[in-house]
């Protein structure tokens, strides 16, 4: 486990980052938030291309105080930039070099293989071409080799799969998502992609407005119920830690407890983890277990606890085996249920809603 | 028919070349400033590296005399350095010649590290690159295409320099008297043979470098991206 400190502020025409916050880095740790809320600029301080006010350190090593400057060069962090950043001068061979040449001079005893960095990225049909001729999911595989083969301490991600169209994020999400394991590193991935968060991380750090507006394990952000009001459209949902079970004919048995989900998903080995990411609107409530219904998911639940939401609803917070999910109905249903906290219920999801949030 | 003069050539020849590389290892840290500075400073410097392209060569001329001649600041030192005076040299040549051609090598640089930008540099830094490890195996084979328009525009600039050489050189034979001023000594004493024959000389090799120069970048692009 790594240990990221943090007290910097930084001041440009119409917004302010200040952030004062200690973080434990170990698997993948999402830094999410709406747009200009300034996650790549915090980013880009930790990685010395930034410079703020204040003190950072990492793992007790001082990457800068008031009177300590680290350059980038010797922070022995990999960072993957939202456009790739290859140098197209070079060979994608050439590029993986680079990094790995000065990696080894740095750190000769410890350094990621490049063999293993173009095994784990399917690289090994690219190494001769040039990174003009590949395409945008190519270059950012080839990107995030490159970054792994500095030998990091630490890997920073900024929104490596934005430029990418789903099916692109389908295939590298799965890389992604094995680095930390497969190569020790813990990384600290930026996204304004909610989904993203739910399927990648472990931690998460939720940043609106150039402050740190929620922290946590990424169940315990996501069910926060003010989130709404922090993040503007960012609109809050439970994540449903769900394991495969199994997969046939494009619909996926997951398990949540004991219970089970079936869903439409196409890659899903069994035993993998996929954390579903569940709208609170998409959730309905029976307090009877329903018959003749189209919709297949059903799970029962107890109430937590039940909120005032805005406009005549009112937000209910479930335990489904010891997973969190939120449901949002209106004042009236709640009322004519009469639901109140510790009534078990049945919840029910709409099998669209779980496809159209899902990324793996 | 006479003989032809190698004399003013091989001296126009090796007067440009000096100047090159004296332009190139000056120019290049000023460019790279220029490009990626955020002072204020910038536009007073970016206006003085091109007063050479608007002032008249005699007035470049007049001044680098009153500055390198044996009373001048620089002129001084040197005659104290080498017992030797810097004007009527080609030493003194050489500095008219960079002062001369300076905007013809600090500008091709300057829009080729700008247009390669800070992207490349930030990437390298996080790849463990220290910033003159970044310059030599990212920026400069990025901007090669402008070391290329540098090179080209400053060495045939030089060649082509009349004015200034006059005033601080002179016309002192394996010296200072480069092919310009041959043929304007030729033309004055009316020799027009002779003049022709270095005239038309630098005109067929000015258009065959240019040529060469602009056929290159035509067919092979230095940096594809």
């Amino acid at each position: 486990m790594s240990t990221l400190e943090l007290d910097v502020s930084l001041e440009r025409p119409g917004f302010t980052l200040a952030v004062r916050h200690t973080q434990p880095l170990e698997g993948i740790t999402a830094l999410f938030g709406p747009s200009g809320s300034g996650k790549t600029t915090l980013l880009r301080v930790l990685a010395g291309l930034e410079r703020a006010r204040g003190r950072v350190t990492f793992d007790g090593n001082l990457w800068q105080d008031d009177r300590h400057w680290v350059p980038a060069h010797r922070r022995g962090i990999g960072y993957v930039f939202q456009d790739g950043r290859l140098f197209p001068h070079l060979t994608v061979r050439d590029n993986l070099v680079f990094a790995a040449q000065r990696a080894a001079q740095r750190a000769p005893a410890r350094t990621i293989r490049l063999d293993a960095a173009v095994a784990a990225l399917d690289l090994a049909a690219l190494l001769a071409r040039r990174p003009g001729s590949l395409s945008g999911g190519e270059q950012q595989r080839v990107a995030i080799a490159r970054a792994l083969l500095t030998t990091p301490r630490l890997l920073l991600m900024d929104e490596p799969l934005s430029s990418l169209d789903v099916g692109r994020k389908r295939e590298i999400l799965p890389l992604i998502e094995e680095l930390p394991r497969t190569f020790g590193v813990p990384v600290l991935y930026v996204t304004h992609n909610v989904d993203e968060v739910a399927r990648l991380a472990s931690r998460a750090l939720l940043l609106a407005a150039g402050r740190i507006a929620a922290h946590g394990t990424v169940t315990e952000v996501f069910e926060r119920l003010d989130l709404e009001s922090y993040t503007g459209g960012l609109e809050a949902g439970a994540v449903l830690r769900a394991r495969v079970v199994e997969q046939r004919d494009g619909l996926a048995t997951l398990a949540v407890g004991a219970q089970r989900l079936r869903v439409p998903m196409g890659d899903a080995p069994p035993g993998a983890l996929r954390p579903l990411r569940i709208h609170a609107r998409d959730v309905a409530i029976a307090t009877e277990r329903p018959r003749q219904l189209s919709i297949r998911n059903v799970l029962t639940a107890t109430i937590l606890r039940i909120d005032g939401a805005a406009s005549g609803n009112v937000d209910l917070l479930l335990d489904v085996d010891g997973e969190h999910l939120r449901s949002r109905i209106t004042r009236d249903a709640c009322d004519e249920l009469g639901l109140e906290t510790g009534q078990n219920v049945f919840a029910l999801i709409k099998s669209v809603a779980l496809e159209s949030t899902l990324l793996g | 028919m006479t003989a032809f003069e190698l004399g003013p050539v091989a001296l126009s020849l090796k007067l440009a070349a000096v100047t090159v590389i004296v332009l190139l290892v000056l120019a290049t840290p000023l460019a790279w400033w220029l490009a990626f500075t955020r002072s204020r400073s910038r536009t007073i410097v970016e206006a003085i590296v091109a007063l050479p392209l608007v002032l008249p060569p005699t007035v470049l001329g007049f001044y680098l005399l009153v500055l390198l001649g044996p009373a001048g600041a620089i002129g001084r030192l040197w005659v104290q350095l080498t017992d030797h005076t810097l004007t009527f040299s080609f030493a003194g040549l050489v500095v008219a010649s960079v002062i001369y051609s300076f905007p013809f090598t600090v500008q091709p640089l300057q829009a080729a590290f700008e247009s390669v930008g800070r992207a490349p540099l930030e990437a390298a830094a996080t790849l463990g690159a220290a910033p003159l490890d970044a310059f030599l195996r990212v920026a400069s084979p990025l901007a090669l295409r402008g070391y290329v328009s540098a090179v080209v525009l400053s060495f045939a600039h030089t060649l082509g320099e009349f004015g200034v050489v006059l005033m601080v050189g002179g016309n002192i034979p394996d010296r200072t008297k480069v092919i310009s001023i041959a043929v304007y000594e030729h033309v004055e004493t009316l020799e027009y043979a002779q003049a022709h024959m270095l005239a038309a000389g630098l005109l067929a090799f000015s258009f065959v470098v240019l040529l060469s120069v602009y056929a290159l970048n035509r067919r092979m692009p230095l940096v594809k991206t």
